[in-house]
């Protein structure tokens, strides 16, 4: 038989056990969080703050989801493979109408749904809402074959502002013209109005969650034709870049066993 | 008859308050009742009195969220409830895993379960704060509010009103749980928000008291109690039941056959204790 433990021992033992097993715990638990917070193609609310933020705040009540009149926002179930809870739409399913009273972002109690980024001039303003943005597949959707559709068009709120159409001539048949629907990225809103109004049998033009969609240039691209862009190079500051040279000449690097870096 | 009636007459009212809740909330989405709106993690009552789960608040704190005043307002509305009707009264009068896990311990009973594990349970009750107190950590590590993601609670209730998905699995598996693996498992051990509310409760007015004259002994309260280390003083002496662990759910007092056990508010029961 071993020794009784002392008392001491065991106090030690006990409070590494549980702070061993609170590590062990709390990696699984933080692994799964990441995991399940990990879907990007959510299609957020009106108003909704930037995703990390979204997350952090959304209180998961579905209050927004029982203010929509139109019943396009569920909270994501067991499943759905979405971060549990939180609002979302589909937009093929139901999109967004555009309410003008916007009832889904004033009930959210925690601002996770955040009424200043959808007002203009102290008024509610769903036009500046930014849910998404539509991106026409130009394979798929039938304008681009030179069949007549503007379907996408006339289903957007923002009439002729957030979806143009581009008129060109069709060479194919040398006597018809391609109406192609144009998305302006700085005015679309992510309703999806018109993806649920595409006449394919998937839809061609698909709502994708902006920062998915869009690239960024980089600050050092300034347009130099557009005055406004240009005022950025007054606060420039210059920044030179050294590359440092090899020494060696040129014959050097030809005598060098060439076959041997490459095996 | 009658007797029936005494002996159930809280689970009554439990399972009716439970199911009316649930029933309101499911009304408020499927129908537009506005009585009372969104889910036990915030809802309002009216469209005007708003409520907030304090420990979902508490996560969100954690994490780093800027708590917006509705918010904060809702908390204190059931911070304040909760310290009246006692902080684990969410437990055994609202919460939906509560008939989960009850209706666990009923099997557990029913079928042996008990016999088979012995009376030494293999965790112990502290769990939940181990629980709590990680919850928070993961919380501030990973910037969510980290109990909410994974909380059978908001997942029953949640499913209920806006469509479960595959959250019965998630209730299943705690049903299974409490059957095989431990008694009172979840409710009793795990369940940070009966820890949270369970220091809550410590502080919370309405109480059971136990009058020990009356008592024959019989010990049908502690086998009915799901956290019976409550009742240590039962026999002993005429004490409160003090501990923020009991639920309030009731099931002591309509057991009793002998009038030892009762409601009270808490600083008359104190008075009782000095003799006063």
């Amino acid at each position: 038989m071993s020794k009784a433990l002392s008392d001491r021992r065991k106090f030690i033992l006990n409070m590494a056990r549980g702070v061993g097993l609170a590590t062990m715990s709390g990696f699984i638990w933080s692994a799964f969080i990441d995991e399940a917070t990990a879907a990007k193609l959510t299609l957020r609310p009106p108003g909704a703050l930037k995703e990390e933020d979204f997350l952090k705040t959304c209180i998961k009540c579905g209050l927004c989801v029982e203010a929509c009149p139109y019943d396009t926002l569920s909270l994501a179930a067991p499943g759905d493979n979405k971060a549990i809870g939180t609002p979302f739409f589909i937009p093929r399913d139901i999109p967004c109408y555009m309410c003008t009273d916007i009832p889904c972002v004033p009930v959210c109690p925690t601002g996770a749904l955040d009424e200043s980024s959808v007002t203009t001039n102290e008024k509610l303003d769903i036009n500046v809402a930014d849910m998404g943005l539509a991106i026409v597949d130009e394979k798929s959707c039938v304008a681009f074959w030179g069949i007549q559709c503007d379907a996408c068009y006339r289903a957007c709120p923002l009439l002729d502002v957030a979806i143009t159409i581009e008129y060109s001539k069709n060479e194919r048949t040398g006597k018809h013209a391609f109406l192609k629907p144009v998305v302006h990225a700085d005015a679309c809103t992510g309703c999806g109005m018109c993806e649920h109004a595409c006449i394919t049998e998937d839809a061609a033009i698909k709502i994708l969650p902006r920062d998915l969609v869009q690239g960024k240039a980089g600050s050092h691209y300034i347009k130099g034709w557009d005055k406004e862009d240009e005022k950025r190079l007054e606060n420039a500051k210059e920044i030179k870049t050294v590359t440092e040279i090899s020494k060696k000449t040129a014959v050097d690097s030809l005598n060098s066993n060439l076959l041997e870096d490459l095996y | 008859m009658k007797k029936l009636w005494n002996s159930y007459r809280y689970l009554f009212f439990r399972r009716f308050t439970q199911i009316s809740l649930l029933i309101l909330y499911f009304g408020a989405n499927a129908w537009g009742w506005k009585m009372l709106q969104g889910n036990l993690s915030s809802s309002t009552i009216l469209g005007v009195i708003p409520m907030s789960d304090p420990y979902a608040a508490l996560q969100m704190l954690a994490a780093g969220a800027t708590l917006a005043t509705d918010l904060l307002l809702g908390v204190l509305v059931v911070t304040l409830l909760y310290f009246v009707v006692g902080g684990r009264a969410f437990c055994s009068w609202v919460c939906p895993i509560n008939m989960v896990t009850d209706f666990a311990s009923f099997v557990r009973e029913l079928i042996g379960m008990n016999k088979l594990t012995g009376v030494k349970q293999p965790a112990s009750r502290k769990l939940r704060y181990w629980v709590l107190g990680l919850s928070l950590i993961v919380s501030a590590i990973m910037g969510l509010a980290a109990f909410e993601f994974i909380s059978p609670i908001s997942m029953l209730h949640r499913g209920i009103v806006f469509g479960i998905g595959f959250g019965w699995a998630g209730v299943l598996i705690i049903f299974l749980f409490d059957l095989f693996v431990l008694k009172n498992g979840w409710c009793g051990h795990i369940c940070p928000l009966g820890g949270f509310y369970s220091i809550l409760g410590k502080f919370s007015l309405i109480r059971v008291k136990h009058n020990e004259e009356n008592c024959t002994l019989c010990m049908k309260c502690k086998v009915v109690c799901p956290e019976n280390q409550v009742l240590h003083m039962i026999g002993k002496k005429s004490l409160p039941v003090l501990s923020g662990e009991c639920t309030n759910c009731a099931r002591c007092i309509e057991v009793c056959d002998d009038d030892a056990l009762s409601f009270s508010l808490r600083s008359m029961a104190q008075n009782k204790k000095t003799g006063e």
